[in-house]
């Protein structure tokens, strides 16, 4: 009843395209962004700030980038922890090897670094894909394992092979407490799902849906193949490496390759697909439904009195997982993001059909 | 010499390996079309189920007999593998016939994440040995050509007997029975054979079946080598740059594809691995794999071109 769009008339170009056209949309979401950078920072306690909202927006971020080039250009990529890696120790490097370097520009130096190794191993995809580009996305997975295991020129030497960022700040702000860290990551976020946002409404998202769905039809139409999914690759791993550097920087503060190992490929990959293919929202709802899971199946047996071991929950995370997995793929293939469209779709007419 | 050899032997021994896992890859691509991910996790089950069984089911019917345990505990992980086979193709690939290539890999990959999880749950997770009565000691050969002889493995030479005698078993079964050359129908043109009246939902579940039988085998090698535990499921991924070298649609090609990475790992950590810094084994299957995407797409001996984009 609430949720009408009669009477919101457009009376120009720019109110027709604006990202939210309906006004509770709107509502909606400066309620939620309110909430986020008010109310969530005056009342979490440590715990949630670290267990659950910063790795949240941070796989968040990295998810989406993934979306990008998974959902929005049809590209499988099974690499997406090496890009968060080379994201994490460009950045390191950058923070460490020049004087003064500020966190912004060194995070910004980072996503470059991701992007350029993104590109360089998104470039067989122009000869091939689907799996056999799923095959060359592991080969970067594994390369960069290695490297950032074996060659200590990106680890600074450390004898450890572990390295660490401290005193980090923006524009003199310490980011030291969970709620500046958790605030840091929230800005980082918005900036980069509003840009993701608006990249896919231009032509050049338009660009990527097209390869997805016909590469040859696009070609035809004038999409230059190369162009389009080297763009994609660029702007995914642009993203990702971002969401690497602050995986290291805020989230875990000293770090090994092994944070960034296949493992954490394949929980993004889940994320996309569980929240929703080619949809910036999807991203949100899968690195939530991922994270919270496990947290859930350890809390709700104890409540009923049933002490369930960590290796038999960690196993029960896995099979939950792969059938869901399954599950979305056959039932629905876009994820929650579209059972949430679908609620909204309903909502629209509730509780008068007509 | 002696020690290139050894190496090599070595390097032919794992790459013997590789291609048992690697063969279950292609069985089910050739007659399906799926890019089976969950092979690795298949063999991480199977060998459980293998090593659970051999010590669960002389408990339950009382006797103490090595060879009747193994037996009857290869049969039973058989029958699961059947079971398992039947209910994915039931389960999840009925639904998704004539889907892309990219939502079929996604769906295996969620399969392989559940077997892990599944396995893990009804057999534990702790590190199981199979015993089959497989000889430890290592063998001396050739003492009288080289200075001190090669010192082999009798375990991997056993391992690589089984391994050829599979691939021959497997080659009889292709070549030489009614399923096995409705099989090949199915994989030459899924349409055509249905139209001459092969049941695709069975031959799914018979070529999961056999995949399952060739991931119970690999797993029991595996596993008495090294002992059953999660770390064989990421071995399998070392059999995808296997069947892309190989090409994904030829049985020879993951066999010589297996045997050519086992031994280019091998020789290139001994004699490459130093300039670099050393642990190049970790990728360096990938990367020759990757070459080769971009040298020769279909493999060394893939019959069709992949689409070219």
């Amino acid at each position: 009843m609430l949720y009408r769009e009669n009477g919101q008339f457009k009376t120009s170009y720019a109110a027709d395209q604006q990202i939210f056209p309906i006004l509770q949309d709107r509502v909606a979401i400066g309620a939620l962004l309110a909430i986020a950078f008010v109310i969530v920072p005056m009342f979490g306690s440590e715990y949630i700030f670290r267990a659950i909202l910063i790795p949240f927006l941070i796989l968040a971020l990295a998810a989406l980038g993934l979306n990008i080039l998974v959902g929005y250009c049809g590209q499988i990529s099974l690499g997406t922890g090496a890009f968060m890696a080379v994201g994490a120790y460009g950045a390191y490097n950058f923070l460490v090897r020049i004087d003064g370097m500020p966190l912004i520009a060194a995070m910004l130096l980072g996503g470059l670094s991701a992007t350029v190794i993104g590109v360089l191993f998104g470039i067989p995809s122009l000869r091939i894909k689907g799996l056999y580009l799923a095959m060359a996305t592991l080969a970067a997975q594994f390369f960069t394992d290695w490297a950032f295991l074996r060659i200590g020129w990106f680890t600074n030497n450390s004898t450890s092979g572990s390295v660490s960022v401290a005193k980090l700040n923006v524009f003199g702000l310490p980011i030291e407490s969970p709620v500046a860290k958790y605030l840091f990551c929230l800005v980082v976020v918005c900036v980069f799902a509003l840009m993701a946002k608006n990249l896919t409404r231009s032509a050049i998202g338009r660009q990527w849906m097209a390869i997805r769905d016909m590469d040859v039809a696009a070609a035809v139409i004038g999409i230059r193949p190369m162009y389009a999914k080297l763009t994609a690759f660029a702007v995914s791993s642009f993203i990702v490496g971002v969401a690497g550097v602050l995986w290291a920087f805020i989230h875990l503060g000293a770090w090994e390759p092994a944070a960034f190992s296949i493992d954490r490929s394949f929980q993004l990959l889940f994320m996309v697909i569980i929240g929703g293919l080619g949809s910036i929202m999807g991203a949100f709802f899968g690195a939530a439904f991922i994270i919270v899971l496990p947290i859930l199946l350890d809390q709700v047996p104890q409540w009923f009195g049933i002490p369930l071991s960590t290796a038999t929950t960690s196993h029960l995370v896995h099979m939950i997982f792969g059938a869901l997995i399954v599950f979305f793929l056959i039932v629905e293939p876009h994820g929650l993001a579209k059972l949430w469209s679908i609620g909204k779709q309903k909502l629209r007419l509730w509780p008068f059909p007509h | 010499m002696g020690f290139f050899l050894e190496t090599l032997f070595g390097g032919l021994m794992a790459g013997m390996l590789y291609s048992l896992i690697a063969l279950g890859f292609v069985l089910i691509y050739k007659a399906s079309g799926v890019f089976n991910f969950a092979q690795g996790a298949m063999v991480l089950f199977a060998a459980l189920a293998m090593a659970r069984f051999a010590e669960w089911i002389p408990k339950w019917l009382g006797f103490d007999n090595l060879i009747v345990a193994n037996l009857l505990a290869f049969v039973a992980a058989m029958a699961l593998m059947i079971v398992l086979a039947w209910a994915i193709e039931r389960l999840c690939l009925s639904k998704l016939v004539n889907q892309e290539g990219i939502t079929l890999l996604m769906a295996t990959l969620g399969i392989s994440y559940f077997l892990d999880g599944l396995g893990q749950t009804l057999f534990g997770n702790d590190i199981y040995s199979i015993n089959v009565g497989m000889p430890k000691d290592p063998a001396m050969i050739l003492e009288n050509v080289f200075e001190g002889g090669l010192l082999l493995s009798k375990e991997d030479l056993i391992a690589a007997i089984i391994a050829a005698a599979l691939v021959a078993l497997l080659a009889l079964f292709f070549q030489k029975t009614a399923t096995g050359r409705a099989l090949r129908a199915v994989a030459d043109d899924h349409q055509a054979a249905q139209s001459i009246g092969i049941p695709l939902n069975r031959i799914w579940v018979i070529v999961w079946s056999v995949a399952g039988f060739a991931a119970l085998v690999a797993g029991i090698i595996w596993g008495s080598k090294l002992g059953v535990q999660f770390s064989l499921s990421l071995v399998a991924l070392k059999a995808l740059p296997v069947v892309i070298l190989g090409g994904l649609t030829s049985v020879p090609g993951a066999i010589i594809g297996g045997l050519i990475i086992g031994v280019g790992e091998k020789l290139s950590e001994i004699y490459l691995g130093p300039f670099f810094g050393g642990g190049i084994e970790i990728w360096f299957a990938y990367v020759l794999a990757l070459a080769f995407l971009l040298l020769r797409p279909q493999g060394l001996f893939g019959e069709k071109i992949i689409d070219r984009v």
